[in-house]
């Protein structure tokens, strides 16, 4: 029988074979080649990218660079989305690897917040953490730990230390037994479809009659869109970590043990592919 | 943990009992009756019914209450006639006891009490001392009395045989009337209030209980003889004193509440055996006081509390006066023993009343109830508030106070504050307590007049009106002696239902729960390898974005060093993991020390190292660490560190890389081999195809041993995932799936599966005196004599004072009392003779106790000592698995319901034997073989998965006149070992005569031993030299072990030094290769076939039939993999 501890260590060894391209009107004195790496699903674009910008920065003249920035056909990538879900919101369903243009010139200012520094990085990471916590414990649980446990959290995503991360994160993960669940449960849903960055509500785990709480219960609550009529065919994916959880999977469960490092359940609803 | 019972009384005399896994109250089964008063223990409960009499409800188990009755028919050898009835005048009766003292005729034994039936009628026992006699079991002697022998001689004169029948307690499920014959008119007055404890006092044998009663006129009385095997006790004695209430703790002090004092007595019960004798009340004040608040509830108006020592926890449980609900106190600690709030259960009952009960029902007596708590602590249930505020009242101990009463020092004690005023009047009877709160005091304490008892009266028509269908009940009465509280499983009793069970939430049962086996879990964990594959499977070689650097931790230690003088010293220690090309991680550990002014190091490759295990040492936390060559040596590295914690993080973090760079993650096979240690640690190792055959044999000083959590004396498994253990308190435990526990801590552990496990073991000491003309036995020996305390051998000093738990982990749970059962017997203070030492000496043991968590569901309730798995391969999920064992009373039971998905099984089935057993096995095709206490071996007839319990016993006679004390069955090889440490193999089993016919003596120095499902033959050596020391209890595994010689050649050394148990029946490497599911008969043919190919002769296809040609097999296997 399969443990639950299994389903943490392949969210958190998820990888996306990637294809970095420089863009085509970059001014380069040489040709640039691609550059192909093994992107975790669950860190952060300009987390990882070092290697990326060092192989393009060689071909390039110093003063042609400026800040870097990603885009996948056409679209900005917002390094603050986790990496996964950039990619099971904009490229599931294609092919692999996932072939990313890599701009240094332009950057989108309306698109994307600006990376200067891995501290930019750690400071949103971390205020999702102390937001998760203050949905699911009121603050309690990140406000009773120490300065370098949050340290620790952050250094294992940076690391990809999955023991170090999970040590202090499975403190984030507890809740007192006779609660049955978190007070309301960090999730965002993403819909490629829609303006709206995302949909972000108060959901509770536990219904008042004391029922668990489906990821269906949870998207007919939010919405509503992302569900097939009684009748109809199902028009759309509900992916997360690019898999499609059933909608009876109680919303409490994959809250522990697939939500991002930064303790959401970010949430991708997606075109189904016609064919 | 499991489930256990809250029995309590609805105010119409109804009998409820809510399930810690439940969430209804269920109606007592047998609802003839309406009860008063009820007190429960985990075994029965004991009431006392609106008839005033007493009744006691004992519970159907698997195993039956069961009593031999025995007789001897004696003979003498007359010139005429032979043996004959006729005996010398001087000769004892025809039919006696065994003495010949006592004239026991056959129709002399009668029923004690309708509540027992005969299981059969008389028969002869064919078996004398392990040795089965000739039909009709005559035992034969010179002359009465003498030793028998089963021999008819020459001067055999006299001859007697034993008749025996077992009588059967048929009252269970049903409350049984306590009848009593022989002193009726000592009870005058119906019982008032009865209490059942003492399920754990120390010096008592197992399963004795203390029921306590008091009359209405206020006598005290006992039941003499209540135990498990007499359910209902032989008669009521009287005890001095005039007391109002009784209850009785785990420990058997009893404390019972005077009608007349103001304070509570407690009663010290000496020898509670020897009757009335020792008894003394003790009044007991209360002198100092504690600030509880009750906040939700007032007036309580009747509570109990009961602690347990497996959960540490006290439970303390009362009654609302007002709404009549029943609270349970939480937060109730050994150190705070107020405990925090009240918490109403508000289960439901498992079906809404139709109609309200009679209305003749008597209300209980409305005053406290405590059960006694052990450390002499008693709790205090007596909680009085405004309801309208959340008023914080101190308890003072002067007379006439509101009272809350908990007493510090450990003694929280109930007080019945004096009230100097005399009482007005009985309020505490009245249902509408809303008057009765704003004076406590004469509620708790006016039970001062006995008379109102009588005027309890029946209920206001009123209130049973107000009872309709939605109201939760109102209860008159709870006990919660039966029940036991688990910290770390929350009850459901305290929220409305819930629909379904949260995943996260462990669930109790035994069987897989809902969640696992969900078709969303199912999803998750498909869809997740099929990402997986698809994202990583073409694109291994690419760039991981983020490097993996060298990673090291230092640290000081200590090292026992490998020069003389030998002892330890600081060294430092640095654990270097790195990461390999192939993306693994691989780890060496240095460790740096002095020699001679010179800095030298030695270092360890981690994936060498074959076994870390925690060395049992009062003094260090040490540990030790093997690799073949110093498995070969006996000579291991050994490091201590200087606090437990450290030793914890370097074990896990050691045993974690060692894992890591042998690629071993997860929970371990069911081709696993275990083995637990003398500290009852459990380890587990990955057998590899090449263990059991191949071209080149792998040696077993090889293999990996990994730690699992949890504390065992043995364990079994097979080869479908099966496994079972028993922990030093012979508590049987079912292994979850899981991996971790213990000290493995985090991601090495799984988080499903690992639970809380306890286990008691004894720590013995000795006190040795001798005897000198003057003083008689003294404890002022010689100087040449052994310490006057020591432990078994004599040769270590052991002390009351300076003796210590095994390790920091295990805690006292007894004080020192005298064991009075070692072999050999003892006098009646338990002293031992001999002329010389080693005695006289008497033995005083001390329980300590373990808490740790593993992979271990317990299976309640029966305690085994011995446990079989059939060591099938053929693999069905569907189909039962037999499971033999033996209680640790020597029952044999035979588990049914045992599949791979309910490893648990449901229930027990009993095998009736002649006398307790001590081992058994159950081989691959039911053959059941068994050891009985006297060294004689039984094979058990006809059992196959149609007739899981077989038919008859056949008695084997044992190997020239050896006691036997264990035998182990593999797939046609039947091994026994005897008590001097033979190991011999049964010749001539064939599937027509399946006992055999001789024993071959096979090897010496063995104290375990385990037989697979391919004959392979492991066993624990007692002691082997290795080239620097020499290890008592080593792993080694029989090589040479062929179809043509099962006995095998050799002994191939393994791990050791304090092993003390292996099983290697889940290592049947076939099972893998076998890919479509073969029924046995096809199995046999294909092995046929296989034997033909390779040209095998047809004598050996005659002389072992069954059996497999396993070289071939594996060898071919090994090709295979």
């Amino acid at each position: 029988m399969t443990d639950d501890k299994d389903v943490l260590r392949d969210v958190w060894f998820g990888r996306i074979p990637t294809c970095f391209t420089l863009y085509q009107d970059e001014i380069t004195e040489r040709e640039a080649e691609p550059y192909y790496l093994l992107l975790p699903r669950i860190s952060y674009l300009t987390l990882v990218t070092d290697k990326v910008k060092k192989h393009f920065q060689k071909v390039m003249r110093q003063e042609e660079v400026s800040e870097i920035w990603f885009e996948y056909e056409g679209t900005p990538l917002k390094w603050h989305y986790p990496i996964g879900l950039l990619f099971d919101l904009h490229a599931s369903n294609t092919a692999l690897p996932w072939s990313i243009t890599v701009h240094f010139k332009n950057f989108p200012e309306k698109d994307l917040l600006h990376c200067h520094s891995k501290d930019v990085i750690e400071a949103h990471f971390m205020a999702c953490i102390k937001e998760a916590d203050a949905l699911k414990h009121k603050s309690q649980v990140i406000n009773e730990m120490q300065k370098k446990d949050h340290k620790q959290l952050w250094m294992g995503l940076q690391n990809d230390k999955f023991e170090q991360f999970w040590a202090i994160n499975r403190k984030l993960m507890e809740y007192p037994p006779e609660d049955n669940g978190f007070r309301y449960i960090p999730f965002r849903i993403y819909q490629a479809t829609t303006e709206r960055p995302f949909i972000q509500k108060l959901f509770r785990p536990i219904a008042s009659g004391g029922q668990l709480h489906t990821l269906g219960d949870l998207l007919k609550d939010v919405c509503p869109s992302a569900i097939a009529p009684e009748d109809g065919e199902q028009k759309t994916q509900v992916m997360i970590h690019g898999i499609e959880p059933m909608l009876e999977t109680p919303i409490q469960w994959l809250s522990e043990h697939m939500s991002y490092p930064d303790n959401f359940l970010h949430i991708s609803i997606i075109p189904r592919p016609t064919d | 943990m499991p489930s256990s019972l809250l029995w309590a009384v609805d105010i119409f005399g109804r009998v409820y009992t809510l399930s810690t896994v439940g969430q209804y109250w269920e109606l007592c089964k047998d609802t003839q009756l309406e009860f008063k008063r009820v007190s429960a223990v985990k075994q029965c409960c004991w009431g006392i019914a609106c008839d005033h009499q007493v009744y006691t409800y004992v519970f159907s188990g698997d195993v039956p209450i069961r009593y031999q009755e025995e007789t001897y028919e004696n003979q003498r050898w007359n010139p005429v006639g032979g043996f004959c009835e006729k005996l010398l005048p001087s000769d004892r009766w025809q039919w006696s006891d065994v003495s010949g003292l006592k004239h026991q005729q056959l129709d002399s034994f009668t029923l004690p009490s309708p509540h027992w039936e005969w299981e059969s009628d008389w028969y002869v026992d064919e078996n004398i001392g392990g040795e089965p006699t000739e039909k009709g079991g005559w035992t034969y002697a010179i002359d009465f009395p003498s030793t028998y022998t089963k021999d008819k001689k020459w001067n055999s004169c006299v001859r007697r045989r034993r008749w025996i029948r077992y009588r059967r307690y048929k009252s269970r499920d049903i409350w049984a009337k306590i009848v009593s014959h022989d002193e009726p008119d000592q009870l005058p007055d119906p019982f008032n209030d009865i209490s059942i404890g003492g399920w754990e006092i120390t010096d008592e044998p197992l399963g004795r209980l203390s029921v306590w009663a008091v009359s209405l006129q206020g006598r005290v009385w006992f039941r003499r003889g209540v135990n498990s095997h007499n359910p209902c006790g032989t008669s009521w004695i009287e005890m001095v004193g005039e007391m109002m209430m009784v209850t009785v703790g785990l420990n058997n002090q009893v404390r019972a509440a005077g009608r007349v004092q103001a304070l509570l007595p407690v009663l010290r019960a000496v020898s509670l055996d020897k009757g009335t004798q020792g008894l003394n009340w003790e009044g007991k004040g209360l002198n100092s006081a504690l600030k509880v608040t009750v906040s939700t509830s007032p007036v309580w108006q009747t509570g109990s509390a009961t602690e347990f020592c497996s959960a540490s926890t006290i439970s303390v449980w009362g009654i609302g006066c007002d709404d009549r609900a029943i609270y349970f106190r939480q937060g109730v600690t050994p150190s705070e023993l107020s405990g925090k709030t009240w918490k109403a259960i508000v289960s439901g009952r498992e079906s809404d009343r139709s109609q309200t009960g009679s209305s003749t029902s008597l209300l209980s007596a409305g005053c406290f109830f405590t059960d006694d708590i052990q450390n002499q602590t008693s709790a205090v249930i007596q909680g009085d508030a405004d309801p309208s505020s959340d008023t914080e009242l101190a308890v003072p101990t002067s007379p006439g106070s509101a009272l809350l009463g908990a007493a510090a020092k450990a003694n929280l004690e109930m007080k019945p504050s004096a009230n100097a005023n005399p009482p007005a009047e009985p309020q505490w009877i009245n249902i509408d307590l809303k008057e009765a709160q704003k004076q406590p005091v004469l509620s708790v304490s006016s039970f001062a007049d006995t008379s109102s008892l009588s005027s309890l009266g029946t209920f206001s028509v009123a209130a049973e009106d107000a009872y309709g269908a939605d109201e939760h009940p109102l209860w008159a009465w709870v006990s919660g002696g039966g029940c036991l509280v688990d910290l770390h499983s929350p009850l459901k009793w305290f929220t409305p239902n819930l629909g379904c069970l949260s995943s996260s939430v462990q669930s109790l049962s035994l069987s897989i729960t809902p969640a696992q086996t969900a078709a969303w879990r199912k999803q998750i964990f498909q869809q997740l390898s099929e990402r997986t594959k698809r994202e990583l499977e073409n694109f291994r070689h690419y760039e991981q974005a983020i490097e993996q650097s060298v990673w090291v931790k230092t640290g000081a230690l200590q090292w026992w060093r490998n020069w003389k003088p030998h002892k330890w010293m600081d060294v430092r220690v640095a654990l270097e993991q790195f990461t390999g090309s192939d993306g693994m991680r691989d780890s060496i550990l240095f460790i740096y020390y002095m020699y001679h002014e010179e800095k030298k190091y030695i270092h360890v490759f981690l994936n060498e190292v074959t076994i870390i295990v925690e060395v049992l040492n009062e003094a260090k936390h040490s540990f030790a660490l093997y690799t073949p060559e110093r498995t070969k040596q006996r000579w291991p590295i050994r490091l201590a560190a200087a606090t437990e914690q450290e030793m914890h993080d370097w074990l896990s973090l050691l045993t974690m890389s060692c894992c890591e760079s042998r690629r071993i993650q997860g929970p371990p096979s069911h081709h696993a081999i275990w083995s637990v240690t003398c500290k009852g640690d459990i380890f587990v190792s990955e057998p590899s195809p090449e263990l059991e055959a191949g071209p080149q044999l792998m040696p077993c000083d090889q293999m990996f041993w990994r730690q699992v959590g949890g504390h065992l004396r043995l364990i079994e498994c097979n080869s479908r995932g099966v496994v079972w253990g028993i922990g030093y308190d012979h508590t049987a435990w079912v292994y979850t799936g899981g991996y971790g526990g213990g000290f493995i801590q985090g991601l090495a552990s799984s988080a499903d599966n690992i639970y809380t496990q306890s286990d008691v073991k004894c720590v013995y000491i000795y006190e040795n005196q001798r005897w000198n003309p003057v003083t008689g036995y003294s404890s002022r020996g010689l100087p040449t004599d052994r310490y006057m305390w020591s432990d078994a051998s004599g040769l270590q000093e052991c002390t009351k004072t300076n003796t210590k738990p095994p390790s920091p982990q295990w805690s006292w749970v007894s004080d020192w009392y005298i064991d009075f059962s070692p072999t050999g017997g003892t006098d009646r203070e338990g002293w031992q003779y001999a002329a010389d030492f080693p005695a006289p000496r008497s033995c005083s043991l001390l329980k300590c106790k373990i808490v740790t968590n593993g992979p271990w569901l317990e299976v309640p309730p029966v305690t085994l000592w011995d446990i079989s798995i059939i060591p099938s391969s053929d693999a069905d999920d569907e189909e039962a698995v037999a499971l033999w064992a033996i209680s640790d009373k020597g029952d044999v039971l035979c588990r049914l319901g045992v599949t791979q998905q309910n490893p648990a099984g449901t229930s027990w089935l009993h095998v009736g034997t002649d006398q307790p057993f001590i081992s058994i096995s159950i081989g691959a095709f039911y053959q059941v073989w068994a050891i009985a206490r006297d060294g004689s071996a039984f094979y058990r007839g006809s059992v196959s998965p149609n007739k899981p319990a077989g038919d008859c016993w056949y008695h084997i006679p044992s190997p020239q006149k050896q006691k036997l004390k264990q035998v182990s069955v593999g797939r046609t090889s039947v091994f026994v070992l005897d008590k001097n440490g033979n190991l011999w193999y049964r010749q001539g089993i064939t599937p027509s005569y399946p006992q055999g016919s001789t024993w071959d003596h096979v090897s010496n120095n063995i104290r375990k031993m385990s037989v697979g499902p391919l004959d392979q033959v492991w066993v624990i050596a007692d002691k082997v030299q290795g080239s620097h020391s020499l290890s008592c209890g080593t792993v080694c595994h029989r090589t040479g072990v062929q179809p043509l010689e099962p006995k095998g050649l050799s002994w191939d050394y393994g791990i050791g030094g304090g092993w003390e148990h292996i099983t290697v029946r889940g290592n049947a490497t076939e099972a893998s290769r076998l890919a479509v599911p073969d029924t046995a008969e096809e199995n046999l043919a294909v092995s046929k076939e296989g034997e033909d190919e390779e040209g095998k002769g047809k004598t050996e296809h005659s002389k072992t039939p069954l059996m497999v040609s396993e070289s071939q097999e594996l060898d071919r296997n090994a090709v295979n993999c």
